[in-house]
């Protein structure tokens, strides 16, 4: 199916409240789908006899600061059926909540861990769950259970240490001389 | 001088119920980082029943360079070394599929003897990654004579690179809009003459250590892997071919040349043991550097001439778009996600590697094993940790 068809499907299933963006005749044809949807979304995309998004092949965590919003972006491919599609979900920087998906494709339980340690994108009721100051959200995976702050954030401040361990000067690359410009 | 009692018989007058003094007490036994073989900074903490694995929780992160933050800060052309760091064990490949998503991402067309070259050092990296894989999962089973013997054939590999482009493991050869130097005829010659040499040498593996009697009682029905679970968790490469689907985007999605080169996708068919187990992914890598062997002759013979790259400004700005798009390397599909915002540096860069992903089944492989199986089972998912933690 080609991706306009898909999101015809979905438009049809849950309503015009159910995309919120798309674009979809580019190189990366993606349909935007509100946190709230995003569920019951997931479950039509994987089950559906049409649709049958059993890979989840990437999940891809994105700041805009912008906008004060997190996306996240999954890229699905049907196995049998070979079509493909990404969906985003943004949700707002300052609550960033989304309800994991790892119960439908088990490969999305290390992508959330991934996502919550780099961009901090709390999926609720991830398998691999902790509670601490920050509330609960999959466990980190990549940096130490007590890093501070998110590195792929765009105003990510460098640590200048941890655990005595002193870090470099603060990274402000645009200042380097060979910077692109 | 003490004495050691060696007296370990118990004497038969003395009645000893064996069920009741035998502890039974689950014991938390951490493995690694710095193991042997764990092949790299993988850290396994395995909840055992004495000698039964009840449950294994894999830690990574150890290796972790945040490559996706130095990429939002590089050019597109900067950020090809920082790739073959990534995968060190097929540098190429990594390179090749950067390029490739950005030449995507930027609408570049690419010279076709760019192309075949790029084929060229794909499979022979292929054959080298192989090669580490083989030799080293030999030695995790303890035969060590294996490894010796690939790491001969993979030093005439390396030489070969190191004559393209003057570097043995990390090698930067692909660049935005084809390669950085061109092969010259020579180097054509030298490559048939090694494929001559290696092609018989994969009969040798096969009866050094394929066959071998106890590297099969090691592997066969070890971590077995249905399809339906390697699905679920998103596993590529010669891990999901060894569960017998014949799934290879070199075949299903194209890309560079190699619609027009014949090869075959080989599958496991648990032949020795069960469909999917470590010996089926094992025995998928040797066959397919035969593949690989037979893509090789016929892009060594159909190279075409011409221009090796394209001339780019040296301010290489991309117009605002996305773009997701996976490569076969030697592991599994290597996704990069760009999204661009107009500039010369990328706005997000996600690499999606395979080993990252073929290691988040290894906790369901490895429940209800034995201790001794578990280096098995991590061995037959070949991961580079350089890639899982990026």
């Amino acid at each position: 199916m080609s991706p306009s068809d898909i999101a015809q499907l979905i438009l049809q299933r849950f309503g015009p409240h159910a995309v919120t963006a798309s674009s979809l005749d580019t190189l990366h044809p993606w349909i935007a789908v509100p946190a709230a949807h995003w569920l019951e979304i997931a479950a039509f995309l994987r089950n559906d006899h049409q649709l049958q998004f059993d890979l989840l092949r990437c999940l891809t965590g994105l700041d805009y600061p912008d906008r004060r919003q997190l996306c996240a972006a999954y890229d699905l491919l049907s196995f049998d059926l070979g079509h493909e599609l990404c969906i985003k979900v943004s949700v707002p920087r300052d609550h960033p909540e989304i309800p994991s998906v790892a119960h439908l494709w088990r490969a999305a339980d290390w992508h959330e861990r991934e996502t919550f340690d780099l961009l901090g994108i709390r999926f609720t009721n991830h398998p691999d769950s902790v509670t601490d100051h920050l509330g609960t959200h999959p466990r980190r995976i990549l940096l130490p259970d007590d890093w501070v702050g998110h590195p792929l954030r765009k105003d990510y401040a460098f640590p200048r240490e941890y655990h005595g361990i002193p870090g470099s000067v603060e990274l402000d690359w645009a200042q380097k001389s060979d910077y692109p410009k | 001088m003490p004495t050691i009692e060696r007296n370990f018989i118990t004497p038969p007058d003395i009645d000893v119920d064996t069920t009741s003094d035998v502890a039974t007490e689950e014991m938390l036994v951490n493995m690694g980082p710095q193991h042997p073989s764990t092949h790299g900074v993988l850290r396994l903490v395995l909840r055992t029943d004495g000698e039964m694995v009840l449950e294994a929780v894999p830690h990574i992160g150890y290796l972790h360079r945040c490559a996706e933050k130095i990429g939002e800060n590089l050019a597109y052309f900067q950020y090809v070394p920082y790739t073959d760091r990534m995968d060190y064990l097929a540098g190429m490949n990594n390179n090749v599929g950067w390029c490739l998503t950005v030449e995507k991402l930027a609408k570049l067309e690419i010279p076709r003897r760019a192309q075949y070259i790029r084929v060229i050092m794909c499979e022979l990296n292929r054959i080298a990654s192989h090669l580490v894989s083989m030799g080293a999962y030999g030695m995790d089973m303890g035969a060590f004579t294996p490894f010796l013997y690939a790491f001969r054939e993979r030093e005439f590999i390396l030489d070969l690179f190191e004559a393209a482009c003057g570097a043995r493991l990390t090698y930067s050869y692909a660049t935005i809009g084809g390669l950085t130097h061109d092969l010259t005829p020579q180097w054509i010659e030298k490559c048939r003459e090694f494929l001559d040499y290696f092609e018989p040498k994969i009969t040798e593996y096969d009866q050094l250590l394929s066959f071998n009697h106890i590297f099969v009682k090691r592997t066969a029905n070890i971590g077995i892997l249905p399809k339906d679970l390697a699905l679920s968790y998103c596993i590529t490469g010669p891990m999901l071919r060894g569960s017998g689907i014949p799934w290879d985007l070199r075949r299903k999605k194209p890309y560079l040349v190699y619609d027009e080169l014949e090869f075959d996708i080989p599958v496991g068919d648990g032949r020795i043991g069960s469909l999917g187990d470590a010996w089926d992914r094992y025995f998928v890598r040797i066959q397919e550097m035969r593949q690989s062997i037979r893509i090789l002759r016929q892009a060594l013979d159909r190279i075409p001439g011409g221009q090796h790259r394209i001339a780019l400004p040296r301010v290489f700005k991309i117009p605002p778009g996305e773009i997701y798009m996976e490569t076969e390397g030697a592991r599994g599909q290597l996704g990069f996600y760009i999204e661009s915002h107009g500039g010369p540096i990328p706005y997000r860069v996600k690499a999606r590697g395979p080993s990252f992903c073929n290691l988040s089944i290894a906790h369901e492989l490895c429940r209800d094993c034995l201790l001794a199986d578990v280096p098995a089972i991590i061995g037959s998912i070949d991961i580079v940790m350089g890639e899982t933690d990026r």
